[in-house]
């Protein structure tokens, strides 16, 4: 009997995937029918679901503070700008260039973490958010003498995603379909974000991903057992600086512009918080703190305005002030009440739970 | 060398704003080893309090200096109340949690404060009415002017306050006891909650003069007003040595004058390719260079054991 | 059983030398002119009152402290300077007095955890799962559950170490240390907390891992068990080294009884 329910579940499971699978194919025409800026958000969510994804190796596998996570976003799409659009009038292909921003975001996150990681947690926090603010202000001012960046106002018509004459942001029609720009995009983001979802749990099980999980319990033990701490960590560091410049790449194709106005501080706070109240540690916690803090913020700002319109007569209090609001109201009752997140996985939460009286 | 004495009298004025408010960012570390991310808030609170109530009392015959004083009447009480709140709902719970959860609580408590003095007093920054008279000294080929003296006067009589009070009173006793091992501390009969919210409270009050400061001294203030000058306070805090309050003082007014000295010195020095817009990162990078190269700060930390 | 790695080395016996060790803390001299030597296949004691030095020896020679004057030769090769897990690499694995398990984690998770320095998977092999990646991982679980069953817990594999009792969390943090393939194990205090059936047990599975090959070092308060167990023991007092030798000759030695004011003899 045993045999069959083990059959039953399995069988489940596969079902529960395939009608999962079957929702994320469909979704974009779905959103599109709601307009297509709807399809845009998903591909933002995405996004945000890669850099969630990518700081989940530093600050839940690893256990390190990152404040300034954006910083390695800024770095990928940055390199990816310059790579393909008028600025420098060079225009590689996004499969050449994509890899090169992670690995220039990846050189950047050793940099930054070879003299810092040995500090302690509160200080890491610190310099990392140090840091992301001097990316953000370099990329802000380097427009003279030479101009790298064109300081605050950014770099324009960065190429799409191209194969030959096939580009990502055209509109298409196939099997009668409307195929925008947006809903094609979709469908590649959906692909590498469903590789670095696998990529990301390959590396939790794995000798990598158990050092790390030591150096988060108890550094000065890890240590005794021959592991050696400093490099393990600059690994987190570099990998989820990666994923970072990765995204950032991507960012910058689908937009067609970029500035540095879309890689402040509170954007890293953002996806910092999409770890952290989505569920640390936890891959699927991640991913729903991703998509939640991406699409609430968004349907409010479609259901609040007119509220208020249809209630007072005209707006009195902006969407995105009552977003920020109710995202630092959430930061704070999440951190009293339910401090491992939404999906916290079972280490965190044994982590954060009060100590029991177990023997010692 | 005009260039020079001008840019340390600025120096001395901002670093003196630094060190009030890095003074509250090392009590509280030194006290619970937490980093207040609000803190940066409350110096925006009391500026925009501070505002509202000299801007309202402008128009009378009241004579500038007590319109000043009832800013900083009506600002460091807010202050200290929002403080106190800070303290006992946010963090007071979070005392035995992993290093993560208060730091997220700040966070999000400075996004609070943020929006809701957004709300208050919306986007466009309040503006220092023009009741204060120019009053400017010559002091070698520089100006300084009377906002500067009042300033840099102000912080010192605070400062000297407060290090009299940490360190010829009962309470301060009690504040380095909790501040060093807040359990025997306990054990020895001090009430380590209200230590601890008394400092939060005292941190308050001294960010809340600072942004009547920073306010006064600038001519405006808004919303936005604490993030960068927080970052700024903390950075001189922990270059001083975080815990330590001589530290704080010394971080601050050094952090000031570096500022200010940079500023005005590095267009010339760099040949114009980095000019006075890249100010800011002077902080950043005096914080990651002194965190690097020599973590305990230039006096060395006061950092007990966690609550 | 476990299995070391090959062994290299000096010909003679000689497996840790320990000379003129002098260690300061400001201005308290915690070790002062330490000297000894550890054979191999011994199982030696290290033991002296409270406060004697006795962890302090052990975090020096572990490198958790660096050594004021003096040092050690293992295997020939001098430790000087050398991080924690380089020495745990060179094969020195320790316990700790007030266990350090990763709590949050299983029993076999901690022991595989052990076998870190002795593999080499690294980010790429983790990603792209090559077959010599699964290989290793195969042969790591294998082995922590062999290990877990050496130190007599297989049961408790799944479990959370912190949710272990007592006696089991020690005997598991043993089974990580010997995951690292030491070829010296150092116990701070193996029996401590433990009643005389555990204690039993445990000098038994000592016993077991020195005749499988692996010498020991242990700092001990039981003495019923270094008498037992130890063929030589150092005593140290004040940071001093007052004797070493067989355990029945320093258990007679009266500068030794001085120290412990009377000693306590099985």
């Amino acid at each position: 009997m045993r045999g069959v329910n083990m059959f039953a579940k399995t069988q489940a499971k596969w079902v529960g995937v395939a009608l999962i699978a079957i929702a994320l194919i469909a979704l974009p025409f779905a959103l599109a029918a709601a307009g297509t800026a709807w399809v845009r958000i998903a591909n933002l969510a995405i996004l945000f679901v890669f850099l969630s994804l990518g700081l989940n190796i530093v600050v839940g596998f690893a256990g390190l503070l990152d404040l300034g996570y954006i910083a390695f976003y800024a770095v990928g799409a940055y390199a990816y700008a310059l790579l393909a659009s008028p600025h420098f009038d060079l225009h590689f292909p996004f499969w050449v260039i994509l890899p090169i921003g992670g690995l220039v975001a990846c050189l950047f996150g050793v940099l930054l973490g070879a003299p810092t990681l040995k500090l302690r947690g509160d200080y890491l926090a610190i310099v990392t958010l140090g840091f992301g603010e001097i990316v953000r202000i370099f990329l802000n001012n380097l427009s003279q003498p030479v101009n790298i960046t064109n300081g605050p106002q950014g770099i324009s018509r960065i190429d799409p995603f191209s194969f030959g004459s096939f580009s990502f942001s055209d509109n298409e029609n196939f099997f009668g379909l409307a195929f925008s720009g947006p809903i094609k995009y979709y469908y590649i983001l959906l692909a590498l974000l469903l590789l670095a979802i696998v990529v990301n749990l390959r590396l939790q099980h794995s000798r990598i991903g158990r050092a790390w999980e030591a150096i988060r319990e108890d550094e000065v033990a890890a240590r005794a057992m021959g592991i050696d701490t400093t490099r393990i960590k600059l690994l987190a560091f570099a990998m989820g600086a990666s994923f970072g410049g990765i995204a950032g790449g991507m960012f910058a194709a689908i937009q067609g512009f970029i500035s540095p106005e879309s890689f402040v501080l509170v954007e890293s706070i953002m996806v910092l918080s999409m770890v952290v109240l989505g569920g640390m540690g936890n891959i699927w916690g991640v991913v729903l703190g991703a998509v939640l803090l991406s699409f609430v913020p968004e349907l409010l700002r479609y259901t609040v305005e007119p509220l208020q319109k249809s209630l007072f007569g005209r707006s009195i209090i902006e969407p995105e002030v009552i977003r920020m609001l109710l995202f630092g109201l959430a930061l704070v009752l999440m951190m009293l009440y339910r401090p491992a997140g939404l999906l916290p996985s079972a280490v965190r939460k044994r982590e954060l739970a009060k100590p029991d009286a177990d023997n010692a | 060398m005009d260039i020079f004495l001008q840019q340390i009298i600025n120096g001395l004025t901002l670093g003196s704003v630094y060190a009030i408010v890095a003074l509250g960012y090392t009590m509280v570390y030194g006290i619970i080893q937490l980093i207040n991310f609000a803190h940066g808030e409350l110096v925006m609170l009391g500026a925009m309090v501070a505002f509202s109530v000299i801007g309202a009392l402008a128009g009378t015959a009241l004579p500038p200096v007590l319109i000043v004083l009832a800013g900083i009447l009506a600002a460091v009480p807010a202050c200290m109340l929002v403080g106190y709140a800070m303290e006992r709902v946010a963090y007071r719970p979070l005392r035995g949690a992993p290093r993560l959860a208060p730091l997220i609580t700040a966070i999000g408590i400075s996004i609070i404060l943020q929006h809701v003095a957004l709300l208050v007093w919306s986007r466009s920054p309040l503006a220092f009415p023009q009741i204060i008279p120019l009053v400017s000294f010559h002091v070698g080929g520089a100006i300084i002017t009377g906002v500067q003296i009042a300033i840099i006067l102000t912080s010192v009589l605070m400062m000297g306050g407060l290090t009299l009070m940490v360190y010829r009173t009962k309470l301060g006793i009690a504040m380095r006891a909790t501040s060093q091992n807040p359990q025997v501390a306990g054990l020895m009969g001090i009430d380590i909650d209200r230590i601890i919210a008394f400092t939060f409270i005292v941190g308050a009050a001294l960010a809340a003069v600072a942004g009547v400061m920073v306010g006064t001294y600038y001519g405006i203030a808004h919303y936005s007003m604490g993030s960068l000058l927080g970052m700024k306070a903390f950075s001189a805090a922990v270059l001083g040595g975080i815990g330590n309050l001589a530290g704080a003082m010394l971080g601050g007014i050094l952090l000031g004058i570096v500022e200010a000295l940079g500023a005005g010195y590095i267009g010339d020095l760099t040949n114009n390719v980095f000019g006075s817009n890249y100010q800011d990162v002077f902080a950043f990078l005096v914080l990651i260079a002194v965190l690097v190269f020599r973590p305990s700060g230039l006096l060395g930390e006061r950092v007990g054991d966690r609550a | 059983m476990p299995n070391r790695e090959p062994e290299q080395g000096t010909g003679d016996g000689v497996l840790l030398e320990c000379a003129g060790l002098d260690k300061r803390f400001g201005g308290v001299l915690a070790l002062a002119e330490v000297g000894f030597s550890i054979d191999r296949g011994e199982i030696y004691g290290l033991i002296g009152p409270n406060g004697a030095g006795k962890t302090t020896l052990f975090n020096a020679l572990t490198g958790i402290y660096g050594c004021d004057a003096g040092g050690f030769s293992f295997d020939g090769e001098p430790l000087a300077g050398l991080r924690p897990d380089q020495i745990a690499a060179r094969g020195i694995a320790r316990t700790f007095q007030n266990i350090r398990l990763f709590g949050n984690l299983s029993a076999l998770d901690n022991v595989m955890i052990g076998r870190h320095v002795r593999t080499r998977a690294g980010v790429f092999g983790a990603i792209l799962r090559t077959r010599a990646t699964l290989e290793e991982e195969a042969a790591i679980e294998k082995r922590a559950l062999e290990l877990l069953d050496y130190v007599g817990i297989a049961a408790r594999g799944n479990d959370v170490a912190r949710q272990l009792p007592y006696g089991d969390q020690r005997r598991l943090e043993i089974a990580r240390a010997l995951a690292t393939g030491p070829k010296l194990l150092a116990l701070d205090e193996p029996a401590a907390g433990m009643n005389a059936t555990e204690t039993l047990e445990l000098k038994k599975l000592l016993q077991r891992v020195r005749t499988d090959g692996t010498t020991i070092l242990l700092i001990e308060h039981d003495m019923k068990l270094v008498m037992g167990l130890c063929d030589r023991v150092l005593v140290l007092d004040y940071g001093r080294r007052i004797a070493e030798g067989a355990p029945r000759e320093v258990q007679r030695d009266p500068r030794v009884i001085d120290a412990y004011l009377g000693g306590t003899v099985a």
